[in-house]
């Protein structure tokens, strides 16, 4: 520790201020080297491959704007690119009322909401692969656990994982069994929502729904939003699901952007199309979170904390 | 939003000078309302808490039986007899023992390289000022809004030019250039919050930057540390993808490699499948039990509270 200070003041510049930035710049620096190392050269190594033509074995060659201009015929990324966003229109909406519901409705001081909290929660962070491999059972067409639901219902069995028609919602129910997740953030701003302002709205004659529709809601809008922008940009990265589960199947009815985009990279190891393909999951995922910034972030309600 | 109105203490003495019986019979009527309520939130909680945990019940059910009574219809919910056997079959099938080790020590280099490098960084960003500081930390923002699936193939690129394939220096080795943009994120929201009067006795004892790291922030940083580490942890041991990338000799595979590939070895024997998923789950909620209030306070230090 001694040996760094003197090497530091021997090499610092002699004003005060130039010492301080360059003690600052020496506590950032990891982040600055893994910026430059695992960001910025990927980056630019991911701009250079999707202009080429790579197998990693033979020489590249340049081919320019081919790799994206084989999408608008590749009748594969078209599906991928379906499915994903028809999982995404569904289990986002669909996950982000119900974990929201769910937590509105623990934070009504029930008994026993330790026990709620933790048996909601830890669905989501059973590990992915562990997830995959108990789904697989519980989606069985003759001896899986929902159809042994739906058969004590008096409903005929579904053919989850044969079907293309059954495949995709079977991951979308899948995909809900995790929403612990953002229910527990929900749940933790619920309860920094003081008391007195529900007491006043109710001196005031404010209702249930008055109250949800003036005071909660407002007030959780910015953590809603959060919510929101991570559900999408998470709904468009989902791969374990579809590569364990289904494998895409029946008839790339689960073929999800990521899982395809990893097809051409790892297993037809074509890294130039992968690599034009990661920049269009980029531009997507960005232009829709713009688009809910502008759009939706209007609506979100932020107060000065006191 | 509309204002709430100060309650006036007028207000709340309204029952002053009313007729008691009509007042009481208000208030029985509220109150049994809100007892109707109150039960009717607990039920449905209840029903959500069944859905959430049967898929658990249902692993560790089919875990416990013998091959033969994985297929019966309808299923038997106690196993009957219980075979323990499934677990010494199924984890020393493959070589889980090996995986198990190969998880722990990526887990323990990463937890090495995060706590010490995330919260260097995290030090600079939250408690010193410089020119370029703030361009920098926006730059880490940027970062965590970009999804890892789009630098997976150039990266994956990098990693063979520098001959990583197949060792664990690609699933360990960046983290110790600044850990992660979300943890440094998360510890510099916690050392911002940190008395300013601290470092400054400090520096007028003398003590320079890195020993005011190391020897007052550090150890007040505990709880915040504590919660990275956890997270560390759990994506350690729930990575996939990274691993599945990254390495292909069988003595070098993690848990959730060794999991995968013991699926596809196994069809259908869901007995030995899913006492391998408990297997892995099980640390996953112990750690949720053990570590309950810095899972809480991960969520809280991000600063998505109220």
């Amino acid at each position: 520790m001694t040996a760094i200070t003197h090497w530091i003041h021997r090499l610092s510049p002699q004003t005060l201020a130039g010492r301080r930035t360059l003690v600052g710049y020496i506590f950032i620096s990891p982040f600055i080297l893994g910026f430059l190392l695992w960001f910025l050269l990927p980056a630019v190594t991911a701009l250079w491959l999707a202009v080429n033509d790579w197998n990693l074995i033979r020489p590249p060659r340049f081919v320019g704007a081919d790799n994206f201009l084989k999408m608008g015929t590749d009748r594969l990324f078209w599906q991928s690119l379906k499915v994903t966003t028809v999982f995404s229109i569904i289990s986002v909406p669909v996950g982000l009322v119900l974990s929201f519901l769910l937590a509105l409705l623990m934070n009504t001081k029930v008994r026993g909401i330790a026990f709620f909290r933790t048996v909601y929660y830890l669905p989501s962070i059973v590990p992915a692969v562990a997830s995959a491999v108990l789904w697989a059972w519980i989606l069985n067409t003759e001896f899986g656990l929902l159809n042994v639901l739906l058969q004590a219902l008096g409903l005929p069995k579904v053919p989850w994982l044969q079907d293309p028609e059954w495949a995709l919602p079977a991951l979308i129910l899948m995909s809900l069994w995790g929403l612990g997740g953002s229910m527990i953030i929900y749940l933790a701003g619920l309860q920094g929502i003081p008391e007195t302002y529900y007491e006043a709205a109710r001196i005031d004659g404010a209702g249930r729904w008055a109250q949800l529709r003036h005071i909660t809601i407002p007030l959780m809008s910015p953590i809603i939003f959060f919510n929101l922008i991570m559900g999408i940009i998470g709904s468009f990265q989902i791969f374990t699901a579809g590569y364990l589960v289904t494998n895409g199947g029946p008839q790339n009815a689960t073929l999800f952007y990521v899982l395809y985009l990893y097809r051409n990279g790892f297993e037809y190891l074509d890294m130039g199309y992968a690599a034009a393909l990661a920049w269009i999951l980029f531009f997507i995922i960005l232009a829709l979170t713009l688009f809910v910034f502008k759009y939706v972030g209007r609506m979100v309600h932020y107060e000065i904390s006191p | 939003m509309t204002r709430i109105s100060k309650a006036s203490p007028a207000s709340a003495s309204m029952a002053v000078g009313q007729t008691r019986p009509r007042l009481a019979q208000a208030v029985d009527i509220l109150a049994d309302g809100e007892r109707w309520w109150r039960l009717l939130v607990w039920l449905i909680l209840v029903a959500g808490a069944v859905v959430m945990a049967l898929p658990f019940v249902w692993l560790v059910s089919s875990s416990l039986k013998l091959e033969n009574d994985i297929f019966v219809f309808p299923p038997e919910w106690i196993p009957n007899p219980v075979r323990f056997q499934n677990y010494v079959d199924a984890l020393t099938y493959k070589p889980f023992g090996r995986y198990i080790a190969n998880t722990l020590l990526i887990v323990l280099l990463n937890e090495i390289a995060i706590l010490w490098s995330a919260s260097f960084c995290a030090y600079g960003f939250a408690r010193l000022r410089f020119p370029g500081r703030d361009f920098w930390f926006s730059l880490l923002l940027a970062t965590m809004m970009v999804p890892y699936f789009v630098l997976m193939v150039p990266q994956f690129v990098i990693f063979t030019r520098l001959n990583w394939i197949d060792t664990f220096l690609p699933l360990t080795v960046p983290f110790f250039f600044g850990g992660g943009a979300f943890n440094i994120f998360l510890l510099r929201q916690f050392f911002r919050s940190l008395p300013e009067e601290l470092a400054d006795a400090a520096r007028i004892d003398g003590c320079n930057e890195f020993l005011i790291y190391g020897r007052i922030m550090l150890p007040l940083a505990k709880p915040a540390l504590a919660t990275v580490a956890i997270f560390t942890f759990l994506n350690g041991w729930n990575d996939f993808i990274g691993p599945l990338l990254y390495l292909n000799s069988p003595e070098k595979f993690t848990v959730a490699i060794g999991l995968a590939t013991f699926r596809s070895v196994m069809r259908t024997r869901w007995d030995l499948l899913m006492a391998a998923s408990t297997a892995m789950i099980v640390p996953v909620v112990l750690l949720f039990f053990f570590a309950q209030r810095y899972f809480i306070q991960g969520i809280v230090l991000t600063g998505l509270k109220g």
